[in-house]
């Protein structure tokens, strides 16, 4: 008995005890593990399970727009029409690119500093990213507007447009969320039991720079 | 409003005298927060599109009564096929299943309420202004969408007219609307599942309904993404003047079907999982028999969700695809025949030698349980690519998913009903009714889908409004069970409102079924449980008379599981 003993009330008699297996993780990597069963008072962990389960089950709508892209890509003889350049990788848009991906990690620091209750830290590292993703809509929103085709010119455009163009819904979901967050930490009793909204937002945000990464990769570098 | 302050208190010694508090009508038109006031408007919302969706069934059979056209024009017969289709996927099975889960899974987990109350609530209050949106299109100038259930390009494109508000849009609209709903309900399912079971309630311990749907809720979540990713590109060729699917303009439209079918086949399973796991709750029940190969049955449905994500292709055996990737689909459609006989095993082992009660459920669940065999069997043949191109489009295909959705499914959500009314509402239905309606809907859904095999296998094309005369006959029986399935529901609903209203009131067993569910009040108070129970037993422990009898399966003494009895 004693050897299978573990913290959770769910010691499991099958041979899946998926808390053993849980707890042989590092505590950072558990919480985005399923639980062998939380408690109704663990806001943050059902909360941070339920999200990344989202967040996973979001990425699909991404992946499928991900191969039609590439189906298409692959079966088109004369992928550009007669004309049309297509997204070219230029300074622009890379540090554009860099900005956004810088913000993952501007964003993990915000998120650790509320953590250890340095809520002034909190608020300074937050507002960066927040106006480092909005400098990237804005950024996105000149690249398009210099484009030389648009959304119906062809397969590259009206594949182009809507992969950036939803991607950037999530950029812009992401920034409210952000500014949601740090108005809420204004009031500091808001945070003082944790606190699900911030680290949801920070998941999300590194959602979204992981989904550029890959956007970028096949949009601008193929 | 003192209601939900009476809820908590509860008496553990009135479990057979109830004079337990009935629930009060108007918390179902509310904004609540309570996942069985949920999962009741989830319920009776779904059943009136059930109603609208049969109504339109029988509008088609009334068409096809005769082989020339004269009850409808053939636009507005294509509307009806098309709704009809969308309607008993969309906002029938799939909602009302999700709402039979969201009443029961926490009460079998002995949880509170689901995870995130609130998310459950805007789920559910999406699925009517979605449901109202599809109606309304039949009020636009050029009617609804009329390109079937699967909207395939290039003819969802064409669209009569070029108007920029058009039925097709409309459907898609709300189809992206109902998506979103069904992926917040799959979020909370499996966070409720993974994080809310009691003390006690292992994963091995759980009834298998909650295997069923955790199962086909996990097939929400990662197959539903790609029908909205679909949709969404749909929506883009069809109003933005993109051409992504268009042939013409370079575009693909097999890739729709792709992307369409990788969720809309194992929508089959989203939404049978949950009807086998009812079998799974009322067969042992009125066999009075432990559930046979309990574990079998747990792993199965994860295995059926498992291999149902990779067969979705063999709906497109007809659409060019390549010889390599039609074998790969036959060999994969066939191989989920095993995890389901798997589980027609169990049942059948489950009631054999037991001490049958045939009460509504029950009559409900084995008629369900025997007509999946045969719509299971058609399913293989279809599997088979060969014989697939023989019937490929024609009734023989109708036939067989009517078989699956109605004779199976549909049949299941009546037992689940019958079973758990009692739970539900508080008060006993009428055990003639139920007989009657189980009879009236056993021998019409016989009458009306089982000529659609024959029909199908002498090349009857479905989807047309005049056919052939030499097709008359199995035409007329089809619609005049048709008609018979339309008279049967009348007994239903007069059972059930006349029930809720002045039925005798139920004990908190009246089945003596085991399952956390049956041992609280009927109906539970708003927590659920006067306190968090602690579950000391295997489940469908039939062999021992303490897991549903006068002493309460939920102790905090010194007791040692007896998990081997299962085994």
């Amino acid at each position: 008995m004693t050897r299978f003993q573990s913290t959770s009330p769910h010691r499991d008699e099958s041979p899946i005890d998926l808390e053993r297996i849980r707890q042989k993780f590092p505590n950072w990597f558990q919480r985005f593990l399923p639980s062998g069963g939380g408690s109704h008072e663990d806001h943050h962990g059902k909360g941070m399970f339920g999200f990344t389960v989202f967040l996973l089950s979001e990425s699909i709508v991404f992946f499928s727009f991900f191969l039609t892209y590439a189906a298409l890509r692959l079966n088109t003889p004369d992928w550009l029409p007669p004309g049309i350049s297509g997204p070219e990788p230029t300074t622009f848009v890379m540090i554009n690119t860099v900005i956004l991906l810088s913000s993952s990690v501007v964003i993990q620091l915000a998120e650790r500093a509320l953590s250890r209750h340095h809520h002034s830290r909190f608020r300074g590292l937050w507002l960066l990213t927040s106006l480092m993703g909005t400098y990237f809509l804005i950024g996105q929103g000149i690249e398009w507007s210099n484009l030389n085709f648009g959304l119906r010119t062809g397969l590259v455009g009206a594949t182009f447009y809507i992969l950036t163009g939803f991607h950037g819904l999530h950029v812009v979901a992401g920034v409210i969320l952000q500014v949601i967050m740090l108005l809420r930490s204004f009031d500091r009793n808001n945070y003082n039991h944790g606190h699900f909204g911030v680290s949801a937002t920070t998941l999300f945000w590194h959602f979204v720079d992981i989904i550029w990464v890959i956007l970028f990769s096949l949009l601008y570098l193929w | 409003m003192t209601h939900s302050s009476n809820n908590t208190a509860i008496d553990d010694s009135d479990r057979r005298s109830p004079d337990y508090p009935l629930p009060d009508w108007r918390q179902y038109l509310r904004f609540s927060q309570d996942h069985k006031v949920i999962g009741v408007q989830y319920m009776v919302t779904t059943f009136l599109f059930f109603l609208i969706g049969g109504l339109l069934a029988m509008l088609i059979r009334g068409e096809l009564i005769t082989p020339e056209l004269n009850l409808v024009d053939r636009p507005l017969y294509n509307a009806l096929f098309t709704l009809h289709g969308t309607v008993m996927i969309f906002l029938w099975i799939i909602p009302f299943n999700a709402g039979l889960a969201n009443y029961l899974v926490p009460l079998m987990l002995g949880a509170k309420d689901m995870a995130f109350p609130l998310l459950n609530a805007i789920a559910f209050w999406i699925i009517p202004p979605a449901g109202i949106l599809l109606m309304s299109s039949f009020f636009l100038p050029n009617g609804p969408a009329q390109t079937g259930w699967w909207s395939y390009p290039p003819i969802s494109l064409q669209f009569p007219a070029g108007q920029p508000i058009n039925g097709q849009l409309f459907w898609i609209v709300s189809l992206i609307l109902l998506g979103i709903s069904s992926i917040m309900g799959a979020v909370n399912f499996l966070t409720t599942i993974v994080w809310f079971r009691a003390p006690g309630m292992t994963f091995f311990r759980m009834p298998i309904l909650v295997w069923s749907v955790l199962s086909a809720q996990l097939l929400q979540l990662i197959n539903l993404p790609s029908l909205t990713g679909a949709l969404i590109l749909l929506m883009f060729d069809l109003s933005f003047g993109t051409n992504i699917f268009k042939p013409r303009e370079g575009g693909d439209p097999i890739l729709y079907q792709h992307l369409f079918w990788f969720y809309s086949h194992p929508a089959v399973y989203i939404m049978a999982l949950p009807a086998f796991g009812i079998f799974a709750e009322v067969l042992p029940a009125f066999a009075r028999n432990p559930l046979f190969g309990y574990r079998s049955l747990a792993i199965a449905s994860l295995g059926i969700a498992l291999v149902s994500i990779f067969v979705w292709a063999h709906h497109m055996f007809a659409s060019a695809t390549p010889d390599w990737m039609r074998i790969m689909f036959v060999v994969t459609s066939m191989l989920v025949a095993v995890p389901t006989g798997v589980k027609a095993f169990g049942w059948t082992a489950t009631i054999w030698r037991g001490k049958l009660h045939l009460d509504t459920p029950m009559l409900f669940a084995m008629g369900g349980a025997a007509m999946f065999l045969f719509g299971g069997i058609t399913g293989v043949m279809l599997a088979s690519n060969s014989f697939d191109l023989h019937v490929n489009n024609t009734y023989f295909v109708v036939g067989h998913f009517h078989y699956i959705v109605f004779n199976t499914i549909t049949m299941a959500i009546f037992a689940a009903i019958y079973f758990w009314f009692p739970k539900i509402t508080g008060r006993m239905y009428t055990e003639g009714w139920g007989k009657l309606h189980f009879w009236l809907t056993f021998v019409g859904a016989n009458l009306t889908f089982f000529p659609m095999h024959p029909l199908g296998l002498q090349g009857m094309v479905r989807r047309v409004a005049s056919y052939p005369p030499e097709y008359q006959d199995w035409n007329v029986i089809a619609s005049l069970g048709g008609f018979l399935l339309g008279v049967s529901i009348l007994p239903f609903i007069a059972n059930m409102i006349g029930s809720v209203l002045d039925g005798p009131r139920a004990t908190n067993n009246p089945w003596e079924a085991t399952g956390l569910e049956w041992t609280t009040t009927s109906p539970p108070p708003r927590e659920n449980f006067a306190e968090i129970p602690q579950v000391i037993f295997p489940p469908y422990n039939y062999g021992n008379p303490r897991a549903y009898g006068e002493e309460p399966l939920t102790q905090t003494g010194e007791e040692v599981s007896n998990d081997e009895n299962d085994e």
